[in-house]
């Protein structure tokens, strides 16, 4: 079996072209990992410049309200960029950049990563170009013009549906015709090895510090952690440090779109099977023959017809649950979050806050549950109020 | 000696590339009819496949009309088994990893085997992954095509030692797509190889006029050549076979002069 495996999931498809190439960052990975100074430097960008660590923050109101389990927030929303995406771009900026690398390229489906890779261009001196979906470039208006006020190229897809995964192959053919001073800075637990690693690495410090604080403030573990599931990158960085935990169930929330009884949905665990596609064996909607299929969600950065190998490996073992949010469940926790704890959240994490709105009420009062809070919501509210029929300007 | 050897015997190979269905399947057919009949050595038929992330915009335009139109892989399989009446050259599937492993890969291969498909190209599996689908291309008598970029440095003795069939020499960085130019040392990545191999080398990505057929030839064994083939095919639709053939013609003697 080749590198990059966990189950059956992983591996390295991608064109020999671009093998030189993941073959570097795994050596450059391997080299600063455990580097002292490399981490050094990244925990002063993590605490002094992405506003580290992040507050688990005990929503009362949410609580009383569901009346059921206690619900801690963890929150995301709150760091330099609005969302977890700063966690692993400044992870991987910072390798590039000791890789010799002058130049970012990256995908972005919300905009959340597209931001937050032009920031980390931005600040330590490096060329950035983000590719982003038509489609999405619409939807995410305000975050395409953050992206151009930081000093990135933004290029709109127009291929296939024109959302996230045409972004992503966009991005890798940009990587495949230049090599040399490039580094694809992916943005979640997906595409070829080592990149599923790395993400999950740099977003680890999210589930480091959830249990933590946990430990600190109730001195105990939670019992449920649930968080939002595109490719999966705050919700690998939420359960990691848990999963030799047993007792702490890992709930991931796909998007369901409008509902996964129909063509429109982009819950990949509860519609996908297994395929190969973007560098990795794992879970695809796709059609009888292995095409990928044109999914659907309200949230940009959940609409990919893919999920990271190792969340579909912790479904094959059972240690992690995949359930599906529609987009109307989602819009509802949106409001809901906003009106009970004065939190806007970003619509991806909604799905998250949807899944706890209807188990809460049915866990005990003596229960814990860690909702992670992905993103800050600004970004969605034009979208949300033209979704309630109330047309806004950005 | 497997049968794709056949097509280095007389000269220097050239090799067309279609995406099959492009306008439609009754054109497909007649094109490689065409193509045959022109000089063509051995076939590469693309399979489509919706998110082909190897290819360049020409290339990605083929694929979905051809997915447009209705195309899927079981009538491809019939297209070939139709070609395979009168077409006695050499063919092989160039399709992504998916395409073949959601078909079930010892099934899609048996079947190749069955119609006459005497290798594959995948090009989003590297030497890494080969083993996904090599026992079973061995076990089925088909090649698996290796590739080897521009990038490959140390690791053209690994792919080339394993190399059978023929190799597909990636003349340039990026995406597949007419070129005015390629830079790379060809010949020093060819004469690299025959350190390690005696299969025969093949060129392609960004090949279209029949000055650089002739350049790349006289370094290799064969010359591949498919977005400026499927660039006429977008601009004739289904009289193109004629136009296709015309173009086979002058780029095989080109690359046999």
């Amino acid at each position: 079996m080749s590198k990059g495996r966990f189950g059956q999931h992983g591996g390295q498809y991608i064109p020999e072209t671009l093998m030189n190439a993941v073959i570097e960052l795994e050596e450059a990975y391997n080299k600063y990992k455990d580097d002292p100074q490399f981490n050094a430097e990244l925990n002063t960008l993590f605490n002094d410049y992405a506003g580290r660590p992040s507050r688990l923050y005990y929503a009362e109101k949410l609580t009383n309200t569901l009346g059921g389990a206690k619900i801690y927030l963890k929150r995301e929303d709150l760091n330099h960029t609005g969302s977890h995406k700063i966690n692993n771009v400044l992870g991987q900026a910072l390798l590039a950049k000791k890789m010799g690398k002058t130049r970012l390229i990256a995908e972005t489906g919300a905009g959340q990563h597209g931001v937050a890779t032009a920031t980390a261009a931005a600040l330590m001196g490096m060329e950035c170009v983000v590719f982003m979906g038509e489609e999405d470039t619409k939807r995410q208006a305000l975050n395409v013009y953050r992206m151009k006020l930081l000093g990135a190229d933004v290029i709109s897809v127009k291929d296939g549906t024109a959302t996230l995964k045409d972004a992503v192959s966009a991005t890798f053919r940009e990587w495949t015709s230049r090599i040399a001073d490039t580094h694809y800075c992916l943005g979640s637990v997906m595409g070829p090895h080592p990149f599923p690693t790395i993400v999950r690495d740099f977003q680890a410090v999210i589930s480091k510090e959830i249990k933590q604080q946990m430990l600190e403030k109730e001195g105990r573990l939670p019992d449920a952690v649930m968080a939002c599931v595109g490719g999966g990158s705050n919700a690998i960085g939420s359960f990691y440090h848990f999963i030799e935990d047993k007792q702490v169930r890992l709930i991931g929330c796909e998007a369901a779109g409008r509902g996964i009884d129909t063509f429109e949905t982009a819950a990949t665990i509860n519609t996908g099977r297994l395929g190969i596609f973007h560098g990795m064996k794992s879970y695809f909607c796709q059609d009888e023959y292995g095409q990928i299929a044109p999914v659907y969600s309200i949230s940009a950065g959940l609409d990919y017809p893919g999920i990271g190998p190792e969340h579909a490996y912790l479904h094959d073992s059972g240690r992690a649950e995949y359930v599906a949010i529609t987009d109307d469940e989602a819009v509802n926790a949106f409001e809901f979050l906003a009106k009970t704890e004065g939190i806007i959240p970003a619509i991806e994490s909604a799905h998250a806050v949807a899944h706890a709105i209807k188990i809460a009420p049915e866990m005990g009062k003596d229960k814990i549950i860690v909702i992670t809070i992905s993103g800050r919501g600004d970004k969605d509210c034009a979208a949300i109020a033209r979704y309630r029929g109330e047309n806004i300007y950005e | 000696m497997s049968n794709i050897a056949k097509a280095f015997e007389n000269g220097k190979a050239f090799i067309p590339f279609i995406t099959c269905g492009d306008p439609d399947l009754e054109t497909t057919a007649k094109i490689v009819r065409e193509m045959v009949k022109n000089g063509a050595s051995l076939i590469e038929l693309g399979i489509p496949f919706s998110d082909p992330t190897a290819e360049g915009p020409v290339i990605q335009d083929a694929n979905i009309r051809a997915l447009s139109a209705g195309t899927t892989t079981d009538k491809v399989f019939d297209l070939v088994r139709d070609l395979r009446k009168d077409v006695t050259v050499p063919m092989v599937f160039m399709t992504y990893a998916n395409v073949v492993y959601s078909y079930d890969a010892e099934k899609f291969i048996s079947t190749c085997k069955d119609i006459g498909i005497d290798g594959l190209i995948l090009p989003d599996v590297p030497f890494e992954e080969k083993e996904e689908f090599a026992p079973i291309c061995r076990k089925y008598g088909l090649d698996l095509i290796s590739m080897i970029a521009p990038t490959s440095e140390q690791r053209i003795e690994t792919i080339a030692k394993e190399a059978e069939g023929f190799i597909y020499i990636v003349s340039s960085l990026g995406v597949t797509g007419v070129r005015s130019e390629i830079k790379t040392d060809i010949g020093s990545i060819v004469s690299t190889v025959r350190k390690y191999t005696d299969t025969p080398c093949a060129i392609g990505f960004g090949i279209s006029t029949p000055e650089q057929a002739k350049k790349m030839a006289a370094v290799a064994d064969g010359v591949i050549v498919g977005s400026a083939i499927v660039k006429q095919i977008a601009a004739n639709g289904k009289n193109s076979a004629p136009v296709i053939g015309e173009y086979v013609r002058s780029m095989s003697s080109a690359a046999n002069n």
